[in-house]
């Protein structure tokens, strides 16, 4: 028997498997097709004060080895989010999610957040400071260790859950800004956020994406994440949840390796449905395969 | 929604650039005319969603034009080279709304769906008028495959090179008689359509998808019924819901 139980403040998850915001809708679309109840957690759609319909399409560009999007927080606003999406979602999924909220000030963040708190299903609220899709919003936030900060005291200051921050990796120095987020009272980070693409239809030379650029996503950017995990890891005591680009049980070992104490699956989702399910099955295996019979033995582990 | 193996059993090109696949496996997940599939394909890293052209117990025929690496990946893969693919996409054509004599309007890659959809209604009990628009004669395809359902065909060429020189909104227009409209085809074209009908109908959209099965909101588009994604509350609509 090996333990795949890990714990992020305090709640204790049956595997470190969660899919990540934006690639898992409010879980529903997913239980149609197996029981979500064997994930980790999951971290539902991104959320906003405001009902949003986000960007205009084309919203989606391959690349090798991953996506470009920029669906731009399409989200029913944090109202209907409670009143519509959660008591479907709880039907579904019985432990603690991870709610992830959106902002285009601190007023909206602080808003979303003191309103999610009520939510006796959510565990952590997830905020996120580095969607790269919606304009004068939540990058700046998360590009400056001040503004990653100030989001933290504010978003702290009115939820009695645990807070993770969400950071962009299109940053200089991601160490400081988990660092800054840390000493504003963070209880944990989540990385990383897609990485900012483009592309260029050759057919009419024009932008693939009709936003002109997005968040690129997918296996292609696991390694940017890990060593942007690792780095985190060294900076701050509080833990990590990791992602970009895990798309198998080897990944998540490595995600952990390099510090994270639980890991999401994004962009595998949305072209293997079963991705998660996939993983958390191979999980026993690959740990076996490596000697591992406790997750918790491991994280961190590459920095010994 | 279902994942499953298929074999290829025929790969065939129907013109220089739309070919017909026949793919063998489980087709239990499909429910109706106007549903896609969405293929994965090695080395790419978004699956191919194809509109279906006709099924029975254990096969999907799917007609694909190659228009980028995906198809063109397709266009060389040999029978018996199995697929991992995602079926009952999409919600697919309602056949109820079509009264006795409905019109199915297919332009170039838009044939495909329209003749299972005309198989369905002729079993039915209706008379479909099937109009197919083409570019040019060489670009034609499935037109002996609709006559041999029975069923009126009307076709039209951009440059008259087969049937009627024009577009099937000159067809349409010409037409009184019909009870309802079903179409895909590129957007002008259903644009067109939409202003030139005279009764209700419904249109099957395209657009860039992410997942395919309602997870990402790539494909989301506004309606005056609400916001809906194209790949599973679409790709039809209704001509009352669509804002152009």
């Amino acid at each position: 028997m090996v333990n795949t139980k890990v714990t992020l403040s305090g709640i204790t998850l049956d595997n470190p498997v969660i899919p990540a915001s934006g690639t898992f809708g409010y879980g529903y679309e997913f239980a149609e097709y197996y029981d979500i109840n064997m994930l980790g957690s999951f971290s539902f759609k991104g959320t906003t004060r405001e009902p949003r319909f986000g960007n205009p399409t084309p919203r989606i560009a391959e690349c090798t080895g991953g996506l470009i999007n920029s669906v731009g927080l399409q989200n029913p606003g944090i109202e209907k989010v409670i009143s519509e999406e959660l008591p479907k979602m709880r039907e579904v999924f019985h432990k603690p999610v991870i709610a992830n909220i959106s902002g285009f000030s601190v007023d909206e963040y602080v808003y979303c957040c003191e309103k999610i708190n009520k939510e006796d299903q959510v565990g952590i609220i997830e905020v996120n400071v580095s969607c790269p899709n919606v304009h004068h919003g939540g990058m700046s936030f998360g590009t400056s260790p001040e503004a990653a900060a100030e989001v933290t005291r504010a978003v702290k200051a009115v939820t009695s859950k645990p807070v993770y921050i969400k950071l962009s990796p299109n940053v200089t120095d991601i160490a400081s800004i988990a660092k800054a987020c840390e000493e504003a009272g963070a209880d944990g980070i989540s990385l990383i956020n897609t990485l900012m693409g483009m592309r260029i239809d050759l057919k009419t030379a024009k932008p693939a994406i009709a936003n002109t650029m997005g968040g690129f996503s997918g296996s292609a950017i696991f390694p940017v994440a890990v060593r942007m995990v690792y780095q985190v890891y060294e900076a701050v005591k509080i833990p990590v949840i990791g992602m970009g680009g895990v798309s198998s049980a080897e990944d998540v070992l490595e995600m952990m390796l390099a510090g994270a104490t639980a890991v999401q699956v994004g962009a595998a989702n949305l072209v293997e449905p079963f991705a998660c399910k996939n993983i958390i099955e191979d999980l026993p295996r690959v740990m076996k395969k490596y000697g591992i019979t406790d997750l918790n033995d491991i994280i961190g582990g590459a920095h010994k | 929604m279902k994942q499953s193996l298929f074999t290829i059993r025929k790969n065939e090109s129907l013109t220089s650039t739309v070919f017909r696949m026949v793919l063998e496996g489980e087709t239990s997940a499909v429910t109706g005319a106007g549903q896609f599939l969405n293929i994965k394909l090695d080395g790419l890293f978004l699956r191919r969603p194809l509109s279906i052209c006709d099924y029975d117990e254990n096969t999907i025929t799917i007609l694909y034009k190659v228009v980028g690496k995906g198809t063109e990946v397709m266009s060389e893969m040999a029978p018996s080279v199995s697929l991992d693919i995602l079926t009952g996409l999409g919600n697919g054509y309602d056949t109820t709304k079509s009264g006795d004599r409905p019109l199915l309007i297919g332009g170039g890659v838009g044939v495909p769906p329209m003749y299972r959809l005309a198989k369905n209604l002729i079993n039915e009990g209706k008379k479909p008028i099937v109009i197919l628009g083409f570019n040019t004669k060489d670009e034609a395809f499935y037109v002996e495959e609709f006559e041999s359902l029975g069923v009126e065909v009307i076709v039209a060429t951009a440059d008259g090179t087969l049937g009627t020189k024009g577009f099937v909104t000159d067809i349409v227009k010409s037409l009184s008689n019909y009870t309802y409209f079903y179409t895909c085809g590129p957007e002008p074209m259903l644009k067109a359509l939409s202003d030139c009908t005279t009764t209700s109908g419904q249109l099957s959209f395209e657009e860039r998808m992410g997942c395919g099965f309602g997870a990402c909101m790539g494909c989301s588009c506004e309606t005056k019924y609400g916001n809906k994604r194209i790949c599973k509350d679409g790709p039809v609509l209704e001509k009352e819901e669509i804002i152009w």
